[in-house]
Parts: C-alpha cells; structure tokens; sequence
C-alpha cells in the first residue's frame, strides 16, 4: 500500500514526453513512501509503449490492450480496476488535456482526494503538494489529510527518465463494460496552418494581452515591420480573433525556438512558456515585476508597453502609427 | 431543453501585492467573471438563440458580492441564475474541487438539465478539474476542454472538438445527457448591451443553502488543507534595463543590433 501507479500517456502512435517524466516524479515519490513504482499502459501498442517507458527505477509495467487511441472511458475503467488490484497509496496522471479529461473521474470514482498540475511532491508520512495559483503568482502547499491520493503532474516539471529498466511487463486482464462507452473518437484534425510557420522564425515579436484593444496591434506590427521580425502571439490575441491561430505560441498553438523571442505584455502563463522556453534569449516587456515571465526572462524592460514599443520603433527608423 | 452553466467569479490579482493569513489579501483582488465561463455562457446562449425553447441557468457558488458578476452573465443573455451559499458555505474557507462539484450536483439535482457547461478552468485556482468531477457524481458523459460543438438535440449526441496540444483536435461524439468544458476561443463572446443589463435586474436569481441542495455542513469537510501560501523565489536572473522608455528602448536596440538580428 505504499506504491506508486503511474498512468503512461500516449497519441497517434507516440509515446509522450510526460510518460517519462511521470517516471521520475513516480519514483522519485516511491524512494519517499519506501514503496514500488508501477506504470499503465492503456490502449494502442502497448508493448512498444512499455518498452519505451521500461526505464530504471520502474518496478513493474501493467499492459491493458483496448482499442488504439485514448477513450476516458476506457482508462476510467481501467485504472479503477488496475488500482483495486495493485492497492497503490498514490495515483499520478498527467496534467494533460487527456489527463483533464479522466483524472478527476477516476479520483471521484474511487473516492481518492485530487490534487491537480503539481509542481512539486513530498512525502514524510503524508504528502504535500506544491501548485500554483493566481497564474503562477503565488505558490501553495496542500496537504493530503488521507492515506490516498491522485495528483496530476504538471508537464515539463520533472526531467524526463534515463536508463534502461529491467521491470516486470504484464498484460492487466481489464474488463472493460462497453455499455459504458459513451464516447467515440473519430478522428483527428490538425489546426493552424497558413502563410507563417513561426517556428521557423530566428527572430520573434510575441504579443499578450497587454496590448488591450485590437487597434494596437497595428503598434506591433510597425516594430515588426521596422525590426524584420516575425509577429507571434499569446493564446488571448488568437481567442479573441485579433491574429490567425497559425500565430500563437504554446502548449496549444506551436512550438518555438528562436534567436530571439520578445515578449510584449505577456504573462509568461505555463501553457504559453511550453511553446517558447526554447528559445535561446528571451527578452520581457511588461509592467508587472511579479509576472512568471521574469524567471525566464534573459533581460527585460518593466515599463508600459505604450511607451516603450514606440520608443523602439524610432530607434529602427519606423514609423509610429497612432493607437 | 435546459442548459445549466457553471460560473464562477474569479479573483485577479494585482501587479503589487501581499499575501496575509494563507491568501493574497483582500486589498489586492479585484473580481471578474471567470474567462473561461464568458465563453460556457456565450456557447449556450448561441445554442438558446439557434434552438427553440432552450433554457439557460447559470449555477454559481459564492457569496453576495458574486451577484454582480452573476448579473452580466445574465445581461449576456442566460435566462435565470441560482447561487448556492449560506453561513456554512462561508465559514468553511476555501472549497475543494470535490466540494464544489458535490454542490452543483445538487443543483443539478434540482434543475434536471440536459447539458451542462462549464469553463475548462477557472483563472485563479487552476484546478481545471471541477466539470470531470461533476460528469462523475452525476452520471453524466463528459468532454474536457472542448473548443467546438455541435449539438445533434435529436440524435441526442453532442459533436466536439477537444484542443489536445501542439495544434491537434480531437473529434468525438459525446452521448447526451453531457458535461462539457468550455475552452477559450470556442466562440466569440458578446458584450453585454445596455438593454441585456436592464433586462437582467429582473430575471429571477435564486440563491440556496446547503439544506435547498440537499447537503449538509459535513459534507463540506475536506482532506486537503492549504498550509501555505508565497511568492515564488525568482529563478530568473534578468538584466533589466533602466531608465525612461527611449533610454531603455536604445538598451534593448543596441542588445538586438550586438545580437545581430537586427540590422540598422
Ligand atoms: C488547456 C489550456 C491551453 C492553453 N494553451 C495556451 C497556449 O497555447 N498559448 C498561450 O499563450 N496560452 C495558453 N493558455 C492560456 C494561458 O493559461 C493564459 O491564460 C494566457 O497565456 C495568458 O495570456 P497573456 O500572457 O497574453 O495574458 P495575461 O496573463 O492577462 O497577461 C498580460 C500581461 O501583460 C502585462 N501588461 C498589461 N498591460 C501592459 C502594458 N501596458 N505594458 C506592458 N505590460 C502590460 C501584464 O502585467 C500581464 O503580465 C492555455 C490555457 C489552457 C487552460
């Protein structure tokens, strides 16, 4: 009752990194409960998966061969069977958009408190949890006042798991009630496509909703045209249809790894840094000396952006259009 | 058909802040309907005007001052509100995803909707988990983080796309009755009109205790505890430049022009 079970995530035929950091975060818990760290793999090629996360440190790997792709029903299923067998004290998941979507049934099913996007986890006869809160502001600590626990692990928290492992793979006889299958997975689309791939992009103007009102835009885009860079966005330019989805930059839009990435009035929110913390040198305008931006920032000028986009635009020569 | 709608009221913080007694204190928040419930509201009230005879409640847990925040989405066009509160409520602190989840299933309970909305999260807590938990007390089918729909009412099915990462959707039919959350960017939310505002003083907004939703104090009880709460030690180590805008605008010119990326 001291394990760990840890539930592996994958799509359309790949393993995801977080599988593998959920190994360290697993085992590096398992060390503090002095138990076993087990993993599951549901759905898809199971076997291939297992090789893949059959890593050192894991004890033993449970198979459960059901369909090709995630469906919540089944891993709900699934893991609440895998967890009356095993008997672990601690359940991990990602804090995925998957791991969103079955986590907390699985947590509500099995009557286990949840914790969710942990950056952090001690154990020393009880577990605590470190998350975030107010957009990465403050930092709390929650203590689970129970034996039991789910947690979801925040992505690209922990490193990911090295080694080769020697554990136990074995197929996990699930029974899986098919009336239960409310949904269906039918297909997948990729999205954002279009004139600009900016991940191609050495030099990025990114913009946030520091901005504030469409017309500004045009601010940013005269620095654009004046520096030669390349217009990236935060999520809320693109949500409120200021700028092509092809633009925005995160866990949800694309991935970046740039020279040089300015960020204009963005708050540095963890989906936003998942799609720019590549970059080689990260410069921050903003306002806020507490945004989550300055931990990444290589420099920066905390100052209105009004004042300071224009001032740059001259200093290249541009033309300052009226916002 | 009814749709129930989750919304909460967000705190926002302040640029400067403190933080006293296990919370940033009061001084420092302003309130906000929550980002992600501007668009649960704005998905069933377009859902509303497409259809014929769609209700739309929004369910809240909060205190008075929530009302305001209640009102505009009401102005945006939901048809009636409830607001679960009473003394117990508020002297329990803080309440858990479990908790929250266990009230609005009372509220379901009561108002036997056929589909229920709510934001993926909210913006000042995070946990992004209160819809899944409710989908599951109440037997309900879900999606989480749904960023288009399609609601098939005869076929009794409703049509999504969840936003997975790295610019994938996922396309799946989700049985009805269902538990959707919304993810921003599904719609375009409107602004309330002057006439919304109006209309909305005087459409009905309930508020019920724990014994309306058929709970009790106990069932407030949590086993998890906030002990602590702080501002994250800076793991960066910026040079940040000083001085008025045109100085630190040339700092930041001369730093692009060194780098090379700039040229001129
Ligand atoms: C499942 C999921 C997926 C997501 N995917 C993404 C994603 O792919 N990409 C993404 O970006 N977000 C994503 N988000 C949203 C993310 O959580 C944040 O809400 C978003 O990144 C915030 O954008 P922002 O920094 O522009 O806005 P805010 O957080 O509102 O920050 C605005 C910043 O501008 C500063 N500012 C304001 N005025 C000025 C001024 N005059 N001068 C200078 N600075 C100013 C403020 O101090 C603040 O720091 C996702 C969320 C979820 C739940």
């Amino acid at each position: 009752m001291s394990d760990v079970l840890a539930i592996a995530e994958h799509r359309r035929g790949e393993l995801r990194d977080v599988s593998l950091e959920m190994v360290t975060a697993g085992r590096d818990l398992a060390d503090q409960t002095g138990g076993d760290l087990h993993l599951a793999v549901i759905s898809g090629d199971v076997d291939d998966y297992a090789t893949q996360v059959n890593r050192e440190g894991v004890d033993a790997i449970h198979t459960v061969e059901y369909g090709e792709e995630f469906n919540h029903d089944v891993y709900t299923q699934a893991i609440e069977q895998l967890y009356a067998d095993l008997d672990p004290q601690y359940l991990l998941a990602p804090n995925s958009v998957n791991g969103m979507d079955y986590a907390p049934a699985v947590a509500e099913g099995l009557s286990l408190p949840l914790v969710t996007d942990a950056v952090d986890l001690e154990e020393d006869g009880g577990l605590t949890v470190t998350r975030e809160q107010y957009g990465g502001k403050v930092e709390t600590t929650i203590d689970v006042e129970e034996d039991h626990a789910a947690v979801t692990i925040r992505p690209a928290e922990w490193a990911q798991a090295e080694g080769d492992g020697d554990a136990d793979i074995e197929a996990f006889d699930a029974d899986i009630d098919e009336s239960e299958i409310q949904s269906t997975v039918t297909g997948f689309e990729e999205v954002a496509g279009g004139d600009v791939d900016i991940s191609e992009a050495d030099f990025l103007i990114s913009i946030g909703r520091g901005i504030d009102e469409e017309e500004n835009i045009t601010l940013i885009e005269a620095l654009v045209e004046a520096t030669d860079a390349t217009l990236s966005s935060s999520r809320p330019i693109v949500d409120n249809g200021w700028l092509p989805a092809n633009r925005q930059v995160g866990q949800s839009g694309k991935v970046v790894t740039p020279d040089v990435y300015i960020a204009i009035g963005i708050s540095g929110a963890v989906q936003h840094v998942a799609g720019m913390k590549g970059a080689d040198t990260i410069v921050a305008i903003n306002t806020d000396p507490n945004a989550p931006i300055w931990d990444l920032a290589d420099y920066g000028i905390e100052d209105d952006l009004f004042e300071v986009v224009p001032a740059l635009i001259e200093e290249f020569g541009g033309d300052v259009p009226d916002v | 058909m009814k749709i129930l709608v989750t919304v909460k009221e967000v705190a926002e913080v302040e640029d400067e802040f403190e933080i006293s007694g296990g919370d940033i204190a009061e001084q420092y928040l302003e309130y906000d309907l929550n980002e992600w419930d501007d668009y649960a509201v704005e998905e069933a009230v377009q859902i509303s005007e497409a259809e014929d005879d769609v209700e739309v409640v929004t369910a809240t847990i909060g205190p008075e001052r929530a009302e305001e925040t209640i009102r505009m989405a009401l102005a945006k066009g939901a048809d009636r509100a409830v607001r679960v509160w009473d003394d117990d409520i508020e002297s329990a602190g803080k309440l858990d995803v479990e908790t929250k989840a266990e009230l609005l299933a009372g509220v379901v309970e009561e108002e036997d909707p056929d589909l229920v909305l709510t934001g993926v999260q909210a913006g000042d807590e995070s946990n992004g988990a209160t819809g899944v938990t409710l989908a599951e007390k109440i037997g309900f089918e879900w999606a989480a983080v749904v960023n288009q729909l399609d609601l098939d009412i005869e076929g009794g099915v409703a049509n999504v796309h969840r936003e997975l990462e790295g610019g994938v959707e996922e396309l799946t039919e989700v049985e009805s009755p269902a538990v959707l959350t919304i993810q921003s960017g599904i719609n375009e939310p409107r602004y309330a009109s002057l006439r919304g505002i109006r209309q909305a003083q005087s459409k009905p907004l309930d508020v019920k205790s724990l014994d309306d939703v058929g709970l009790s104090a106990d069932d407030l009880e949590s086993s998890l505890a906030q002990t602590d709460m702080y501002e994250p030690e800076s793991e960066g180590d910026a040079t940040v430049w000083s001085g008025d805008a045109e100085e630190t605008a040339g700092q930041l010119a001369e730093f692009l022009r060194d780098k090379g990326v700039v040229e001129g």
